[in-house]
């Protein structure tokens, strides 16, 4: 007899064998410490994975006659499998799925048992939808692997259990299916799971469990199979009813924080889930960032106060003191406080048709924090079918890669492996906002981690109070020989008469000592306005204006300062002079060695300049005086 | 909680008329002390609780979807729970069609008195001008211009950015497609196909002016997780849910209540009084119910452990064409 792929109706109708539950009491005794599993499924439709859904659910009661009678009416309609039901179509929900046949998007299905209750995130199987079994991955506890007995471990079979290791799915329930067309070939399925593991030992699955099965005829999925005597294992579904996933529990408390509740003046409190660990009351509590401490005086939920809150827990914290911390702060322990950083390698999967640059920035989102990014260095691809390194200037959509990543800010973070919430993060397109793609953690290129910021009794603010002015950072931008130099020094002249504390970071200085190390090359004079950033916010803290006087060519490298700097303390000074000028001038002459070819790296002649889009002042220094232009920018820092 | 518990002590709440009585009754249950809620439930109540607050904290102006049924109960309650011991800082939008049920509007009144919180109702003025109704438009027309464009309208008008609403993954397979925080063009639109990836707990808000997000915090919530969860937190529910004898009239194997007298009976059909209970509720004559005799929550919840229908069976709209749901969620439809 001809094996047809989809099972007919009737197969469905049989009477199943759970028993009708007669009283709420004796339901809710079989809830009490029922929990959550939440699957993957990975397979491709060819390897049964629709029927072995269908079969589950139907198995857990959960499909119900209503959705049988519309599945019928649907596969007479769209089905490819003449009056018999495709199973297919329970799970492919869109339109479009179904118009083509194919699985494009994650759906999530929910069934439950006595013991259980499930999500399950099907997924599609194809190469091209890397992207999208990812996504299903990032929230499972355990994957469900397809393998059709008749073909054994594919190309595409090996490429599922990368993924599912890969977002950190420790576990793997084999499903040898179609059974029945290897007649239960205990060989067969020896051959199959022992390449399998052989192949997995790598990925570092902590279970790998091998059941055979046929999802068709019903085999070992909720019922022992009297057709596979020699097999001693669990069945599909006790082995999902049993398996025990608890992850490595991390002691360390996490409490991003979502959102400050305020109601009134009374209350000021600290809303979040707990990410790790637990938190109690009384213990003194670090907020990462500005490192500040506390004590929780009480843990808020709307049914009661806790002693203590472990991670998974919504609540609110209420401290002994008032502390300044918002949205995007994360509290630890003071006695266990977290690291930071700004660079550090992580593993990302590439999930927009925009191919991903090394050097553009994104916004980053890890746990509540959000600053921008961007990617310093892409180390290698991983080729997702034979797990190889290919060198890659640029990530394509379902690229995975080990990549390098430096933020505006310092983030609190932790690497993937220890912590889902401190180590996952997205990252968006600026101009889009889509989100591009999604990255894990593997460890910090800082050393300096572990150095915690002091949190000190004089703020910025008092120092300016002694002053009598706030501190800013005026970046003078513009070409070699425009006039930056003439015009930072004149303005700090007047600016001192006046009585206000300044400072000029001129280009040639800082290059004779802080950057002696540094050339003219792209990297260099990326690292040059990094390092004249850091020192000038420095300077701004201690409250004085700061003069910058640097050619700083490239947009993104302002852009960085300008953020560094804070929007309202950045005052942008573009001094605009034709490159014709500025070599007539040719103060220093640079430009007539450039032009002889002694200069390999010259502004303007064999280096490009980016002018600002929106600096806040352009001084024309061609067809305006000194004096008028002096005139305008003192007025300009006054305000 | 208080107010949840002052329910009985409503007296003004019932309102008597020719044709049964629409009463507000959140009785018996409140005697039974349930067990403490299970694992599961609470980690989806925490998961709920977390989507709330991170939409809320991104948002510049967030309304909550209010529909009166046992969802937006379930919602409205994680909602408090989120930002007690502050109110929560939206405001919620009832779409009303003038066609639901008479209970499921004293509901309103007493959700509105009882929350603290402003509730704005919306009712497309096309759809007074020109009375639209069930009966003489028929389900589709009446569904389009007093639901899906009256919600449009509620939102252009008051430039809404993040709007909660209480769909759930298990109702229907379009919406087991969608995501968590579900975008929306400037036009209200939904594009299955161009979602964005939704990964861990990470939820991308951003989004340009005009955009707006969609938030479903029950996504992974299922009817039976909804209802123990009612029972086990003593939420109060339109009694519309539990069994009792009314005035229905079966047509096309659907069993209608007439609810008022704006009902029409067709040539040849009688009123009868059956013991019935809705498990959705929505505009009257596109409302089901099914014979039941679970008059309180312990039965409900026994009923939907043994059942053998799903929850959407009674819902007129769905079946009215293949793939309805998903085309109606594409135009604005939640």
């Amino acid at each position: 007899m001809p094996r047809t792929k989809k099972q007919s109706a009737a197969a469905y109708t049989q009477p199943r064998h759970a028993e009708p539950v007669t009283s709420l009491q004796a339901f809710l005794d079989l809830q009490q410490g029922q929990d959550l599993l939440r699957f993957i499924t990975c397979g491709s439709v060819d390897d049964g994975k629709s029927t072995l859904i269908g079969r589950l659910l139907w198995e857990a009661q959960q499909l119900f006659d209503d959705q049988l009678i519309s599945l019928q009416a649907d596969s007479r309609k769209h089905g490819t499998q003449g009056n018999d039901i495709d199973f297919a179509l329970l799970v492919d929900g869109l339109a479009a799925e179904r118009e083509q046949g194919i699985t494009i998007d994650v759906a999530y299905r929910f069934f439950s048992t006595a013991r259980r209750k499930f999500i399950v995130a099907d997924t599609p199987g194809h190469e091209q939808y890397t992207r999208n079994m990812a996504t299903g991955a990032s929230t499972a506890d355990m994957a469900v692997i397809l393998i059709d007995a008749s073909k054994g471990v594919l190309t595409q079979t090996r490429r599922h259990a990368f993924i599912a290791s890969l977002m950190g799915i420790r576990h793997v329930a084999l499903a040898i299916n179609k059974m029945d067309l290897v007649d239960f070939s205990a060989d067969v399925f020896r051959d199959i799971k022992s390449a399998f593991e052989t192949f997995a030992e790598p990925l570092g699955f902590e279970s790998i469990t091998a059941i055979p099965v046929s999802a068709l005829r019903g085999d070992n999925i909720t019922e022992r199979s009297g057709r596979s005597p020699w097999y001693n294992g669990p069945t599909l579904l006790s082995h999902l009813e049993t398996l025990s996933v608890s992850r490595v529990r991390i002691e360390r408390p996490v409490f991003p924080v979502q959102w400050v509740n305020r109601p009134d003046a009374n209350f000021r409190g600290f809303s979040g889930t707990v990410a790790d660990g637990t938190v109690s009351v009384g213990d003194e509590i670090r907020v990462t960032a500005s490192g500040q401490t506390a004590k929780v005086a009480e843990i808020v939920t709307m049914d009661g106060t806790l002693a203590s809150a472990a991670a998974g827990d919504a609540v609110t914290l209420r401290l002994d003191r008032e502390i300044d911390a918002s949205r995007g702060d994360v509290i630890s322990l003071s006695k266990q406080p977290l690291e930071t950083t700004d660079q550090f390698e992580a593993t990302l999967v590439w999930m927009h048709d925009d191919a991903g640059l090394t050097g553009r920035n994104y916004d980053i989102k890890l746990a509540t924090q959000n600053a921008s990014a961007a990617i310093t260095q892409i180390k290698y691809r991983i080729n997702i079918n034979t797990l190889s390194h290919d060198a890659s200037k640029q990530l394509q959509l379902n690229d995975i890669a080990e990549c390098n990543i430096a933020t505006s800010k310092p983030l609190a973070f932790d690497t993937y492996n220890r912590s889902q919430v401190l180590g996952s993060f997205i990252l968006i397109d600026r101009f889009t906002h889509a989100t591009v793609a999604a990255g894990m953690i593997r460890h910090s290129l800082r050393r300096a981690q572990n150095v915690h910021k002091q949190a000190l009794s004089i703020q910025r603010t008092d120092r300016e109070l002694l002053s009598g002015h706030q501190g800013k950072v005026i970046w003078f931008t513009g070409l070699s020989g425009s006039g930056k130099s003439t015009l930072a020094n004149a303005l700090e002249v007047e600016l001192h008469r006046q009585g206000k504390r300044t400072y000029i970071l001129d280009g040639d200085n800082v290059r004779h000592g802080l950057n002696k190390d540094l050339g003219f090359t792209e990297a260099d004079r990326v690292e040059n306005i990094r390092r004249v950033a850091e020192v000038a916010k420095l300077m701004m803290d201690a409250g004085l204006i700061v003069i910058t006087a640097f050619i700083s060519p490239f947009r993104q490298e302002r852009e960085m300062a300008r953020e560094l700097i804070g929007e309202d303390r950045f005052v942008e000074i573009y001094v605009n002079t034709p490159l014709a000028i500025c070599e007539q001038r040719d103060v220093k002459g640079l430009y007539k060695k450039a032009r002889e070819g002694l200069i390999p790296n010259m502004t303007g002649i064999n280096s490009p300049y980016e002018a600002p889009d929106h600096p806040t002042f352009v001084a024309d220094t061609h067809n305006t005086t000194k004096e008028a232009l002096l005139a305008e920018l003192t007025k300009l820092v006054g305000n | 909680m208080q107010w949840l518990r002052e329910a009985p002590s409503a007296p003004d709440l019932t309102i008597a008329t020719g044709i049964h009585a629409p009463v507000l009754y959140f009785g018996t249950d409140a005697a039974l002390s349930p067990a403490p809620k299970t694992p599961h439930l609470k980690r989806i109540e925490a998961e709920a609780i977390h989507i709330i607050r991170e939409a809320v904290a991104e948002a510049e102006n967030p309304v909550m979807m209010y529909s009166v049924g046992k969802d937006s109960a379930v919602m409205l309650h994680l909602a408090r729970k989120a930002f007690y011991p502050a109110p929560p800082p939206f405001q919620l939008l009832h779409v009303d069609t003038r066609w639901k049920f008479r209970e499921m509007y004293l509901m309103r009144e007493y959700v509105a008195e009882k929350s603290g919180m402003d509730l704005l109702v919306h009712i497309n003025p096309e759809a007074i001008k020109k009375d639209i109704n069930p009966f003489d438009h028929g389900s589709a027309l009446h569904t389009d211009i007093t639901k899906t464009q009256g919600l449009i309208q509620a939102l252009d008008q008051h430039k809404f950015d993040v709007v909660f609403g209480g769909a759930r993954r298990d109702e229907e397979k379009s919406r087991a497609k969608e995501r968590i925080f579900s975008f929306r063009t400037d036009s209200h639109r939904w594009d299955p196909k161009n979602q964005r990836p939704e990964l861990w707990s990470l939820y991308n808000t951003q989004k340009n002016r005009g955009e707006s997000i969609r938030v479903f915090p029950l996504s992974n919530w299922t009817e039976l997780d909804i209802w123990q969860y009612i029972y086990q937190e003593s939420i109060p529910v339109v009694p519309l849910y539990f069994a009792k004898k009314r005035p229905v009239v079966i047509r096309n194997g659907m069993i209608l209540m007439v609810d008022d007298h704006r009902f029409r009976l067709l040539p040849g059909e009688e009123i009868e009084e059956k013991v019935v209970r809705f498990r959705t509720l929505g505009c009257y004559p596109l409302t089901g119910a099914v014979e039941s005799n679970a008059k309180n929550l312990p039965e409900i919840i026994l009923e939907l452990v043994n059942a053998r229908v799903s929850e959407r069976q009674g819902r007129a709209i769905d079946s009215d064409a293949s793939a309805s749901m998903e085309k109606k969620k594409q135009e604005g439809y939640f």
